[in-house]
């Protein structure tokens, strides 16, 4: 996985987040526990999984939002530290989930816009800067004559908008997208995937792009990782994954997707899960997934499984498939 | 033809806000049939919600009923005074909402919460109900119901407390059931637990589900009957035949078309152009008319009627009478 023409290069990142569990006592969350991966320029990388899984937290943690507890990120060989974060910024870029959040209700448009453009200093004049922005406004269809009108005007779909040329003011080459478009309606998702998929082959930059729905990811993304637990347990091309997922894991989540085909829907044998996803604060032994795999073996309980190459980029995390 | 449970005709369900009225149901006619699903599904703002809440009568202050009926075994619900609305929730018809984690109190445990139903449905002695709350949280799959009982909802998964809120519906048996994005919290994984223990619980206590969701994959595995709403009204309705494979409304088309699918991954999607209604500003005429590729002038101006496509089938679109016009021309 490794190589020199990767973007950014992720190298088993650790996240753990103290929790009080005792007067003077804490316990590590292991939100995320020794993640790597790597993504080409202009590649999209899916990261999916349930509520809890810790993919939130690596997106976070790339970007130095939180300072991750162990492991490196490189972006462009050069590795991410508190010194070079800010500088780095400029090329790497977030957008949010929740589109009424994200944005502060006090500036108008034409400031939220601006905001990245006066901290990273990127115009001479006022002239210059209002047509950045007004130039932003466009790419991501939103019409020029809203610059000075406040967020709450806007709708949810409108909203994503003004978070996603938040992001591209500074012309970044990786954007993170937490979640871009779980909080819109159907009718409007499909507008804000598609702007993802121009601004790409526009743009040439690079997403992770992380969701709970694999359909929507399938569709944006080049490649998926699938997490449970804080760990990797797949990676292969988005058809791979879909059409032959190897991790237990990845099989039933595939199967769980209600597919909106009633004749598919009822002919297809369905994988239910037994109970619910185990605290990440207590852990099973070796594969977290095995309290809920239908192959746990004794082995399963006893050593945990890495990540092994199947053949034409398919990574899998297990010892029975 | 089974028998018909609860018939809701002309529904017109407004809010008064200071910006104006707000016409969030405008018009819904539906019957429900015993022991079918139901599914209800439409953007936010389409007043699939608010229909749902008419019928339990659970509205929020500022809104009322302003016509229509609601009839359950020929009474109208609209009309029933506090003593009768008692007797019909929880007992005739009972909801499980979206959040579980906010419609249960999180100050009262589990067994407190389920208990007062039980006490205030049934003449069943304290010792009664706890029994029939420990029957109850096994049968929707809670493991170690006893140890739950004294349980408060943090303690509990988001998975676990919608289970909960299940059995706190159907603790009465009533006879319709309305589940109003009961799994758009939870995870897939759990979600799919969810939905099979909703038609296992159908098949064996046999009441009459209303589905409110979002979510055409839902609505596709789980539903006999299907109505799509879209600003207050209904524009289609069918099974899940006529609605999947042979949808009959422009909006019902341009939904099915901008869903993401394994087969359609490496093409683009075809959005819905423009944004969702606003529901103070509602057009003269077809309500979808300023998103639709195909409107024609009469859609500017006139209300679409329902039109009878097929004994299962109807749909409330001018494109249908334009295309009966246009083969009656071609017959003769």
């Amino acid at each position: 996985m490794s190589g020199t023409d990767n973007l950014l290069e992720v190298r088993d990142l650790k996240q753990y987040f103290p929790i009080k569990t005792g007067m003077f006592q804490t316990t590590p969350l292991k939100a995320v526990d020794g993640v790597s991966f790597a993504i080409k320029p202009g590649e999209t990388l899916g990261l999916v999984g349930e509520s809890g899984c810790g993919k939130t937290t690596v997106g976070r943690s790339l970007l130095r939002l939180y300072k991750p507890t162990g492991g490196q990120v490189f972006f462009e060989g050069e590795e991410v530290t508190d010194a070079n974060m800010t500088a780095l910024r400029k090329k790497m870029q977030m957008v949010f989930q929740d589109p009424y959040s994200s944005l502060n209700p006090r500036m108008t448009v034409e400031d939220i816009i601006g905001e990245p453009l006066d901290v990273h200093k990127l115009y001479n004049g006022k002239k210059e800067r209002r047509d950045k922005i007004l130039n932003l406004m466009e790419l991501v269809g939103l019409n020029a004559e809203h610059a000075t009108r406040y967020a709450h005007e806007f709708s949810g779909g409108q909203r994503q908008r003004i978070g996603i040329a938040r992001a591209l003011a500074v012309d970044p080459k990786f954007i993170v997208c937490d979640e871009p478009v779980s909080a819109l309606d159907v009718s409007i998702q499909a507008q804000v995937i598609n702007m993802f998929e121009e601004l790409k082959e526009k743009l040439g930059v690079a997403y992770l792009f992380i969701a709970h729905d694999l359909l929507v990811v399938h569709h944006i993304a080049d490649r998926i990782a699938v997490m449970y637990l804080g760990k990797i347990v797949e990676v292969a091309k988005a058809d791979d994954l879909n059409l032959s997922p190897m991790h237990p894991y990845t099989l039933s989540l595939l199967s769980a997707i209600p597919i909106p085909d009633p004749h598919i829907a009822h002919s297809r044998q369905r994988i239910i899960l037994e109970g619910d996803v185990p605290s990440p604060m207590n852990l099973p032994t070796g594969c977290s997934f095995r309290t809920r795999c239908q192959y746990a073996t004794e082995r399963c309980a006893k050593e945990c499984p890495t990540l092994t190459d199947r053949g034409d980029g398919h990574f899998v995390a297990c010892f029975n498939k | 033809m089974s028998e018909c449970l609860l018939e809701v005709k002309e529904l017109c369900t407004y809010f008064h806000t200071d910006a104006g009225e707000v016409k969030a149901v405008n018009g819904v006619s539906f019957t429900l049939e015993a022991g079918k699903i139901l599914g209800i599904v439409g953007e936010s703002g389409s007043g699939k919600s608010v229909t749902a809440y008419s019928i339990m009568q659970i509205l929020a202050e500022n809104g009322r009923i302003a016509s229509g009926e609601i009839l359950y075994k020929g009474q109208d619900v609209a009309k029933y005074n506090k003593n009768q609305l008692k007797g019909f929730r929880g007992k005739v018809c009972s909801i499980i909402f979206q959040d579980p984690m906010t419609s249960l109190n999180p100050v009262f445990t589990i067994g407190n919460q389920l208990e007062e139903a039980i006490l205030l449905h049934t003449d069943k002695n304290k010792e009664q109900a706890k029994a029939r709350a420990i029957e109850i949280l096994t049968l929707v799959g809670v493991n170690e119901p006893e140890k739950r009982l004294k349980q408060y909802p943090h303690e509990l998964s988001g998975g676990m407390r919608q289970r909960v809120m299940i059995a706190m519906a159907l603790v009465c048996e009533p006879d319709i059931l309305i589940a109003d994005e009961p799994t758009t919290a939870l995870d897939v994984t759990i979600q799919a637990q969810i939905l099979e223990l909703m038609q296992e619980l159908q098949k064996k206590l046999g009441m009459a589900i209303i589905l409110v969701t979002h979510d055409l994959g839902v609505i596709a595995d789980m539903c006999d009957e299907i109505i799509v709403m879209y600003g207050g009204r209904v524009c289609e309705r069918g099974n899940a035949e006529d609605i999947f494979y042979h949808p009959k409304h422009e909006y019902t088309k341009g939904l099915l078309r901008s869903i993401p699918s394994i087969t359609n991954a490496k093409q683009k999607l075809i959005p819905i152009a423009g944004t969702p209604i606003n529901l103070l500003n509602m057009p003269k005429g077809c309500a979808f008319c300023s998103r639709c590729d195909a409107a024609m002038k009469i859609c500017l101006t006139e209300i679409p009627e329902e039109m009878r496509l097929s004994e299962t089938h109807l749909a409330s679109c001018w494109l249908n009478f334009k295309a009966q016009m246009e083969e009656g021309g071609a017959g003769k």
